[in-house]
C-alpha cells in the first residue's frame, strides 16, 4: 500500500449555519492526477483551500506527507496552487513572477536564474522571460502561473479551475499539456473543475461532488460506466435515465418490457433507475428494436448525429448515431445487457462498491 | 440635433474652464510682469531669484510641505492598511473622512484652544509635572496640525488602492512561501504605489502654500510662499510680486505632478 501524500479525515467546513463540506475523507497518492468534479458551489474549491491553507476546517484533520497540517499557515505548506484568475503579480514581469517563490525563500541569485529558466522551459515560454504580464495572452499567463507554482518543486500542485478562462480550442490543448506536465514532473495534481469532459480526459481518479459531499470516487471509466446515482449519471456525460423494477438478479423490467441485464445484488422487485448512454443505443428497424420510438429532432454534431426520439409513453430518448435517420420516422432501438447500468435509490458508495464486487470479476 | 445636444454638455465645461482656470492663470502670469507702478518689467522675477529672502522662503515652503507630507504618509499608510482589513471598513473610513466636512478655520481655532498655555494638552502635561509648555506658535505644532488636516486626503487614495488589490494576489504570495511582511513589502506596497502617489500630490501641493495655518498655529514664524502671496496682495498691495510668487508656485506644482506621474517604464531584468 502506497503512503498517501495528502489525506483528509472527516473534514467539515461550516459557513455561518451552512455546511460547505460534510464529512470529506480521501487519500491522494504521490504522482497521480486527481480531479474534484462538481457543479459550482459544491465545495470543491473549499477543499482545495483547506489543503492550501487559505481556510480553516471546522472539524476533521488534514494530513500532508503523514503530518497533520491543520494549524500550519499557507506559506509553510510544501504545496502550491494555480489560481483560477492566475493571480500573476502585475507589478512584476515574467521573470520576477516565476522567481518569487525562490526570492522569498532567500535562494542565491545564480540558482534562481537557472531554476526560472528550467521552469519556463517546462512550459515552453523561455523567450518570454522579459515580458510584462499585461503583454501575455490568456494561455501564456496560464502557463506562467504554472511555472511560478512549480518553481518550489512542490510535491502536490493544486489547480483551481485553471482552464475555465480559456477558449475551447486552447482548453483542449492545455488538457494534453497539463497531463503531460504532470507525468514529466511526477508529482500529485489535484485539479478542480466543473467540466466533466476535462475531468474524464485528464484524471487518474475523479471525485464527484455535490452539496459538500463526495458522491463517488473512481477512475474516469468506472464513473462513466457505473455511476452510483441519478446525479452522477446525469452530471457525467449524457444519459437516458428511466425508472424500472429489478425483477431478480440479471433481469430488469421497464417501460412494460423485461430485459436481460448485467446487474445483480438487489432485492427482488426493487424499484431502480436504469442508465443507458446515448452512444450505446443502436437504431434499427421498428420490428427488430427492443423499444419503438418516434424520431423528434436530429442535430448534426460533426462526428455524430444527435437524435432525440420519444417513446409511446412520452419519455425522451437521446441517441448518438453515426448515420442519420428520418424525422418523424418510427424506429427501433436495441442495446445489449451490458449497455444498461442499474442504480439503486440512496445507496452509499461503500455498499455500491461491495455489491459490484460480489458479481464482477 | 445630436450635435446641439452634445454642445449642451460640453459648453458648461468649456465656459468653466475658460473663466475659472485659463483666465485666472493668464491674469496671474500677466500681472507678474508689472511692478507696483504698473510698468511692464521683469524686475519681479529678478527680485525673486536674486534675493536670498525669497529663495530661502521657497526652500522653507518645500521643506515644510515635505515634512507635512511625510508625516501624513507615515501615519496614513498603516492606518489605511489596518482599516482595509476591518470587517466594517466602510464605516471606519467614513469616520476618517468626517473631519474634512468641518471648516478648516473652525479646526484651526479648536487647535488654538487645545494647544494654548492653559489648553487641554498643557493641562495633561501638568498632571505629569512637565509644567506648561509653549506648544502653540511653534514649527512643530504647525507641522503636526497641518499633517492632521491632510491625513484624510492621504488615507483615501491609499485605502482605495488597498481595497482594489484582489485577495488572490495575497493568497498567491502566501502560497509561494512569503511571510506576511514579505507580502506587504513585495506585493502590497508596490501595488498601492499609484494610491500613494496621488495622496502625495493631493497633500504636498496645497501644503506648499498653507498660509492660514502658518499664521494661526505657527504664529507667523514660518513664512511660506503662501504667506508671502497673502502679504503682497493684502498688505503691501504689490500685486505684481504676489503674482510672480504665484507663477513660481504653479510651476513647482507642475514639476511635482510630473515627478509623481512617471508612467511605468519597461524594466530591464538581470537575465
Amino acid at each position: 500500500m502506497e503512503k498517501p501524500i495528502i489525506e483528509l479525515q472527516h473534514v467539515y467546513k461550516k459557513y455561518d449555519d451552512q455546511y460547505a463540506l460534510k464529512d470529506i475523507s480521501f487519500k491522494l497518492n504521490e504522482g497521480e492526477f486527481y480531479t474534484l468534479l462538481g457543479p459550482s458551489g459544491c465545495g470543491k474549491t473549499t477543499i482545495l483551500r483547506s489543503i492550501a491553507g487559505f481556510t480553516e476546517v471546522t472539524s476533521g484533520k488534514v494530513f500532508f506527507d503523514g503530518k497533520e497540517i491543520n494549524n500550519l499557515p499557507a506559506n509553510k505548506r510544501k504545496l502550491n496552487t494555480v489560481f483560477q484568475d492566475y493571480a500573476l503579480f502585475p507589478n512584476m514581469n515574467v521573470y520576477e513572477n516565476v522567481a518569487f517563490g525562490l526570492v522569498v525563500a532567500g535562494v542565491a541569485k545564480e540558482e534562481i536564474k537557472d531554476r526560472v529558466h528550467n521552469a519556463l522551459k517546462m512550459v515552453q515560454l523561455e523567450k518570454y522571460v522579459d515580458r510584462e504580464i499585461s503583454e501575455l495572452s490568456g494561455g501564456q499567463q496560464q502557463r506562467i502561473a504554472i511555472a511560478r507554482a512549480i518553481i518550489n518543486e512542490p510535491k502536490v500542485l493544486l489547480l483551481d479551475e485553471p482552464l475555465s478562462a480559456l477558449d475551447a480550442k486552447l482548453r483542449k490543448d492545455m488538457q494534453y499539456e497539463l497531463r503531460d506536465l504532470q507525468q514529466r514532473l511526477g508529482i500529485t495534481f489535484l485539479f478542480v473543475t466543473h467540466d466533466q469532459e476535462e475531468a474524464l480526459a485528464m484524471s487518474d481518479k475523479i471525485f464527484v461532488m455535490n452539496q459538500g459531499q463526495i458522491l463517488q470516487q473512481g477512475t474516469p471509466v468506472d464513473i462513466y460506466d457505473e455511476p452510483i446515482n441519478h446525479f452522477v449519471a446525469d452530471f457525467i456525460g449524457e444519459s437516458n435515465i428511466i425508472k424500472g423494477k429489478m425483477i431478480k438478479d440479471y433481469l430488469i423490467s421497464f417501460l412494460g418490457h423485461e430485459f436481460e441485464c448485467a446487474d445483480a445484488g438487489m432485492q427482488p422487485n426493487e424499484p431502480v433507475e436504469v442508465v443507458i448512454r446515448p452512444e450505446d443505443l443502436v437504431i434499427t428497424s421498428s420490428q427488430k428494436g427492443k423499444l419503438q420510438v418516434k424520431v423528434d429532432t436530429q442535430l448534426f454534431r460533426g462526428d455524430y448525429y444527435e437524435i432525440v426520439a420519444v417513446d409511446d409513453q412520452g419519455n425522451e430518448w437521446l441517441i448518438h448515431s453515426t448515420n442519420p435517420t428520418k424525422d418523424d420516422a418510427m424506429v427501433g432501438l436495441t442495446f445489449g445487457p451490458s449497455d444498461m447500468h442499474v442504480m439503486r435509490y440512496n445507496e452509499s458508495e461503500s455498499k455500491f462498491n461491495n455489491r459490484l464486487g460480489t458479481y464482477e470479476d | 440635433m445630436t450635435k446641439q445636444l452634445k454642445a449642451l454638455f460640453y459648453t458648461p465645461y468649456f465656459v468653466w474652464l475658460g473663466l475659472f482656470v485659463i483666465a485666472p492663470v493668464g491674469l496671474i502670469v500677466y500681472y507678474s510682469f508689472f511692478n507696483i507702478n504698473h510698468q511692464l518689467t521683469l524686475a519681479n522675477y529678478q527680485t525673486f531669484f536674486g534675493s536670498g529672502t525669497y529663495l530661502i522662503m521657497t526652500a522653507n515652503s518645500v521643506l515644510y510641505a515635505f515634512l507635512i507630507t511625510l508625516i501624513a504618509l507615515l501615519i496614513s499608510y498603516p492606518m489605511a492598511y489596518y482599516i482595509s482589513k476591518l470587517k466594517h471598513r466602510d464605516f471606519w473610513i467614513l469616520l476618517v473622512i468626517l473631519p474634512t466636512w468641518i471648516n478648516l478655520l473652525l479646526k484651526a481655532y479648536a487647535f488654538i484652544g487645545l494647544l494654548s498655555q492653559d489648553g487641554l494638552v498643557n493641562k495633561c502635561f501638568e498632571l505629569f509635572g512637565f509644567g506648561p509648555q509653549q506648544i502653540l506658535f511653534t514649527n512643530t505644532s504647525f507641522i503636526l496640525v497641518a499633517a492632521y488636516i491632510e491625513i484624510p486626503f492621504m488615507i483615501l487614495p491609499i485605502y482605495n488602492s488597498l481595497t482594489d488589490i484582489s485577495s488572490s494576489y495575497i493568497r498567491a504570495s502566501h502560497d509561494l512561501g512569503a511571510t506576511t511582511w514579505q507580502t506587504i513589502q513585495k506585493i502590497i506596497i508596490p501595488m498601492t504605489l499609484p494610491g500613494v502617489k496621488s495622496g502625495v500630490q493631493i497633500v504636498f501641493i496645497p501644503s506648499l502654500s498653507l498660509f492660514m495655518l502658518s499664521r494661526l498655529i505657527g504664529g507667523n514664524k514660518v513664512i511660506t510662499l503662501g504667506t508671502a502671496v497673502e502679504e503682497h496682495f493684502l498688505t503691501t498691495m504689490n500685486w505684481g510680486m504676489g503674482s510672480t510668487i504665484g507663477v513660481v508656485l504653479i510651476i513647482s506644482m507642475v514639476v511635482v505632478m510630473a515627478l509623481t506621474n512617471t508612467k511605468k517604464k519597461r524594466r530591464q531584468t538581470i537575465w
